[in-house]
């Protein structure tokens, strides 16, 4: 109830306080985005599973954002910036599939 | 269960959450208490992810309740779940934000801004390149129809100076009045002629009789009862030939010694030739007359 309510809470910061995203970051925010949303869908399929630890999910959250930032970053550097980040989005979302289909399957039993 | 389900359950191992899967079993087993508390603690520790095909039948039912638990009973422990989700709901709706006022290039990459870029400059080489070929056309059809007007001009000016010859317009200028008045004699047509033929070589550019008939090529001159028939017309004495043109070259064209002057004397007329500045010839030919 609380981390649904957090949800919210953040949705809602974002929408009143409307942050001017620096230009620098720019162009990782969605890919952290994207990360940090594999970090919570296997939270959520940890947790259906009974085996959801807060510090693993903190860890795995962080360490998420930082390396598909990173990643996409170190793409940038290289000159191959644009194919890293869609690279990193094909990872990211084929196991946000797999968690979201393992969360199915404990919610609805199908 | 049917097929499905051992299909799902085969991937679902391949594909484990790496961060959640691998370690939480021994982190759980430390300190359960810190998250789960009641029967849900029991059946994961002895159920986890690795083995989930032994016995499903158990492990579902009790993932749903621990969801609907957790939903119902807010603990301490979700509150870090819920700053991070926080974190990521702040993230999205920025970057919604972010990507949807976003018309500049201000995000792009730099790689990105040069391909709009070289692309843009082919555009603009095409479009100049158009352009060019544009321009050429106007030029071309500009002196085109410089080259039309000018012919046409000329044309016009051809044709009102061929509708003076032609004796199809009114003509107004300077020339000579020639009255010729019957004493003696009768004018003979030839004499008459002979005057005509004088002016035209003279350079008289438009001629008429009495201001009844415009002499032009074709005009014809016969000999009448009691006058002379031109074009058709019979003219009677004193005949007033009215002609345009340089009034001196004319005048001296008609009364040179032993011109047609004398000739019409002899025939026992009286010749007047008076220069005019501002003679006017009304007498107009038809279109359909010249043809014939």
């Amino acid at each position: 109830m609380i981390a649904a309510l957090g949800l919210v809470v953040g949705i809602v910061l974002g929408l009143i306080f409307r942050p001017e995203v620096p230009v620098g970051l720019e162009p990782y925010l969605p890919i952290a985005v994207v990360a940090a949303l594999d970090a919570v869908f296997g939270a959520l399929r940890a947790f259906l599973d009974g085996i959801f630890d807060d510090k693993v999910f903190v860890v795995s959250f962080v360490s998420n954002v930082v390396i598909a930032a990173g990643i996409v970053y170190l793409g940038d550097k290289l000159g191959v910036g644009g194919q890293l980040s869609t690279g990193v989005i094909v990872v990211l979302g084929i196991r946000i599939f797999s968690n979201v289909a393992a969360i199915r399957r404990h919610i609805f039993h199908a | 269960m049917p097929d499905p389900q051992t299909d799902d359950h085969l991937d679902e191992p391949a594909e484990p959450v790496d961060e959640q899967a691998a370690e939480p079993v021994d982190e759980q087993a430390a300190e359960p208490a810190d998250v789960q508390s009641d029967g849900a603690a029991d059946v994961q520790s002895d159920d986890p992810v690795d083995d989930p095909a032994d016995d499903p039948a158990e492990e579902r039912p009790s993932g749903r309740s621990r969801l609907l638990d957790a939903l119902a009973h807010p603990r301490r422990g979700q509150v870090l779940a819920a700053v991070l989700l926080a974190v990521v709901g702040f993230a999205a709706v920025t970057q919604v934000r972010t990507n949807v006022d976003d018309s500049t290039y201000a995000g792009s990459r730099e790689q990105d801004l040069i391909d709009i870029l070289s692309g843009l400059a082919g555009t603009t080489q095409r479009a100049q390149a158009q352009l060019q070929d544009l321009q050429e056309t106007k030029t071309r059809l500009d002196s085109d129809t410089s080259k039309r007007q000018a012919a046409l001009q000329e044309a016009q000016s051809k044709v009102s100076t061929l509708s003076v010859l032609a004796g199809l317009v009114p003509v107004t200028g300077p020339g000579i009045k020639i009255t010729i008045t019957e004493q003696t004699g009768a004018v003979k047509s030839e004499n008459f002629l002979d005057l005509i033929e004088e002016l035209r070589t003279n350079g008289a550019e438009a001629i008429a009789i009495n201001d009844k008939v415009r002499v032009v090529a074709q005009s014809s001159f016969d000999q009448g009862v009691g006058g002379l028939i031109v074009d058709g017309k019979l003219l009677t004495s004193p005949y007033v030939v009215t002609v345009i043109g340089d009034p001196a070259v004319l005048e001296s064209a008609v009364t040179f010694g032993r011109g047609p002057a004398d000739e019409l004397k002899d025939d026992g007329a009286d010749v007047k030739v008076t220069q005019e500045q501002d003679l006017d010839i009304h007498a107009v030919r038809q279109a359909s007359d010249g043809g014939s």
